[in-house]
């Protein structure tokens, strides 16, 4: 009497699936050129970063903490690091790391044209807004589904999954900080007769440049996360080793795999906050 | 003179549906109606003026009153709703995109209130930024950035940053950024409204004395009208959306049109804005020097006076005889040209009544007022100096 009757059955999930069916036969071009786009991107930014020698790259996490925030950051940046080595997942933290990288440059060169776009256009803003709204509401995870329904499992729909979730704030924050750029700046390059394009790249892309070092900070932060979450789909690398250390129940490996996240997200952030304070000018 | 800049009947309203709204304000509904029934805003209502070729034009008029509206359809920042801006006697409103740049790169340049900088350029390349959108090599951009720099005064300055300097500085900026494209017409929005009143007064002058040399066609704004009267060569007065006057600053404050212009000349220092010229009148009385001392006498006693200039047949001053002087001379039997005496003042009429107060109340004798070639122009009183002051 209380369960919900079976006449009600909906089958939406097979027309779902009959649509992407039909996507795959008539726009499956598209979908291995994306596809393949991104892998070579991916396989590339995965071979630059496993053969760097490891001391190399601690090296210049010391350096670039240093250069972006101050030595003792420096140091224990790369403290922590190596600290992961020694935990055995350095190679894992690589892949991690490129995957993480590869997203975060499709997404940015997605997100700042579209940023740009929205800042420009009341009509498109109008119609980015709710999506944008929407998408950051979402549990991560949800992501995964449209990835896996187009890209089956594997790395690739990890960094289209990647992508999705972590374009929206430097969409975002590309608009901002176009849209703050003062007036009367944009007017004085308009009345010395500067097409669009040259306002565009002169004065406000400039003017807005650290608002989109925040956004581009966050979107980075909110890659990591996401990357860690596709492991489910098939990215390797950390998370696949707290998924697995999680269903075997094996506490000392789920905590090795966990801090090594933590310290890699720490670094990531601090290191790309000190560039983007580098980048504001005095007001 | 030739004529740099004509606008006819510009009008321009703020809105969604200006061509519409232009129809009733055509058919005389006010401003604030229109503001109520239809939401837009009409900025500038069927304005028209000229500017000559080397000049000084001040728009001035109380905030809200239209004037950065009227100047921002000069560089077309502004569209037009209605109406004709010839400049050298082309329509830019007609213009194309590409002609509106190229008229932008090379004709006009902007000065503005808060000064418009790059403040993620340095004072240098901000300066360059018209030449290099212009695509002007970049040695030749430096060199002409740094020669302009140079003419405002900030030698030295050109790797700071913008916000490194004070807000005089700043606008200096502005201006040898304006200059460094060499325009002929130069737009400036309450250039130095943002400015402290020592400093503003400095810029003031040295926009003057900029001016003198470069002979721009300037448009200039200003709510302050002691800023209009000392800059104009002619100024318009605008309220609400419409220029109620225009004319040289002493036509103005001669014969001001109405009530709202009276009440705002008011409180500007005439002093600074009247000159010779303004106050002098012309003597009913002059002798020459062959009518003779008798002549002169009677001439003086008819009008009352106790001396009287003389001047030769060119109208030329010689002198000035007094009352006591003749009357002793025609005794004496001497000649007219035997008494003229020369302690008295001459000045031009060009030269400020605020020059002349200190004078005319320590001299005894009128102040003669002659050309260059020292004819008799006129002559100032005691009381016409200090008469017009009120
Ligand atoms: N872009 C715009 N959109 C709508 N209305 C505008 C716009 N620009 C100006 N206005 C309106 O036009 C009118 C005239 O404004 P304008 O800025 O020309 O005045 P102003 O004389 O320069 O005043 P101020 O001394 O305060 O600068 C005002 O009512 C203003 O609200
Ligand atoms: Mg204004």
């Amino acid at each position: 009497m209380s369960s919900f009757p079976d006449i009600f059955r909906f089958n939406l999930g097979q027309y779902v699936d009959q649509f992407v069916k039909w996507l795959m036969t008539d726009y499956g071009e598209v979908f291995d050129a994306i596809a393949s786009g991104i892998l070579s991107l991916l396989v590339s930014t995965e071979k630059i970063l496993l053969w760097l020698p490891w001391w190399l790259v601690l090296l210049g996490i010391l350096l670039l903490g240093w250069k972006a925030i101050n030595i003792k950051a420096g140091i224990v940046f790369s403290l922590s690091l190596f600290l992961v080595g020694t935990f055995g997942f350095w190679d894992l933290m690589m892949m991690t790391l490129a995957i993480v990288l590869a997203s975060v440059i499709i997404s940015l060169v997605i997100g700042i044209p579209l940023g740009v776009l929205t800042a420009y256009s009341d009509r498109f803003n109008a119609v980015m807004r709710p999506i944008l709204d929407a998408m950051q509401t979402m549990p991560s995870f949800v992501y995964l589904i449209p990835a896996l329904m187009l890209f089956g499992m594997g790395k690739v729909p990890a960094v289209f999954a990647t992508i999705i979730y972590a374009t929206p704030p430097v969409i975002r924050l590309t608009d901002l900080g176009i849209r703050k750029v003062p007036k009367e700046m944009v007017e004085a390059s308009i009345s010395f007769g500067s097409s669009n394009w040259q306002t565009l790249l002169k004065v406000q892309l400039p003017q807005a440049l650290p608002t989109i070092m925040t956004g581009i900070n966050q979107t980075t932060m909110m890659a990591l996360s996401m990357v860690v979450v596709a492991s489910m789909i098939g990215a390797r690398g950390l998370g696949l080793e707290v998924l697995r250390a999680i269903q075997r129940i094996d506490i000392a490996k789920g905590f090795e795999a966990g801090i090594s996240i933590v310290f890699l997200a720490i670094i990531i952030d601090r290191v790309s906050q000190g560039i983007a304070e580098r980048f504001k000018y005095p007001e | 003179m030739t004529v740099k800049i004509k606008v006819e009947n510009l009008s321009k309203i703020f809105g969604k549906n200006p061509k519409n709204v232009l129809e009733k304000l055509e058919h005389g509904v006010s401003k604030e109606k229109i503001l109520q029934e239809t939401g837009h805003t009409v900025g500038v209502n069927n304005v028209s003026f000229e500017v000559e070729e080397g000049k000084i034009f001040v728009i001035m008029g109380l905030s809200g009153s239209g004037k950065s509206t009227l100047i921002r359809c000069l560089n077309l920042l502004n569209k037009p709703t209605q109406g004709k801006i010839l400049i050298d006697g082309e329509d830019i409103v007609e213009y194309d995109k590409q002609k509106l740049k190229e008229f932008r790169q090379k004709k006009v340049a902007m000065v503005f209130q808060h000064f418009g900088l790059l403040t993620h350029r340095t004072v240098l390349d901000n300066v360059v930024y018209g030449l290099e959108i212009r695509g002007i090599s970049p040695e030749e951009r430096y060199r002409i950035a740094r020669e302009n720099l140079a003419i405002v005064g900030l030698r030295g300055w050109e790797d700071h940053y913008p916000n490194e300097l004070s807000g005089g500085m700043q606008q200096r900026v502005g201006l040898a950024r304006a200059l460094a494209n060499n325009p002929d017409i130069l737009l400036m929005d309450e250039p130095f409204s943002a400015l402290d009143p020592l400093i503003k007064r400095e810029m003031q002058q040295e926009l003057l004395d900029l001016q003198a040399r470069l002979k721009k066609t300037i448009v200039f704004i200003t709510h302050d009208i002691n800023e209009a009267f000392k800059l104009g060569d002619r100024v318009a007065i605008m309220k609400d959306s419409v220029i109620e006057q225009v004319g040289t600053p002493e036509e103005i404050l001669a014969t001001p049109k109405n009530e709202y212009i009276k009440k705002f000349v008011k409180d500007i220092d005439r002093s600074k804005v009247l000159q010779a010229k303004n106050v002098m009148f012309k003597p009913s009385t002059v002798v020459s020097v062959k009518d003779g001392v008798k002549i002169a006498i009677n001439e003086m006693e008819q009008s009352g006076l106790s001396s009287v200039f003389v001047v030769d047949k060119e109208r030329r001053l010689l002198g000035l005889v007094t009352i006591d002087d003749a009357i002793k001379a025609l005794k004496e039997n001497k000649r007219l040209a035997d008494i003229i005496q020369e302690n008295y003042f001459t000045t031009g009429p060009e030269t400020y009544v605020q020059e002349l107060i200190p004078i005319a109340t320590k001299n005894k004798y009128p102040i003669a007022v002659v050309d260059e070639d020292k004819r008799l122009l006129g002559i100032i009183v005691r009381v016409s100096v200090l008469s017009s002051l009120v």
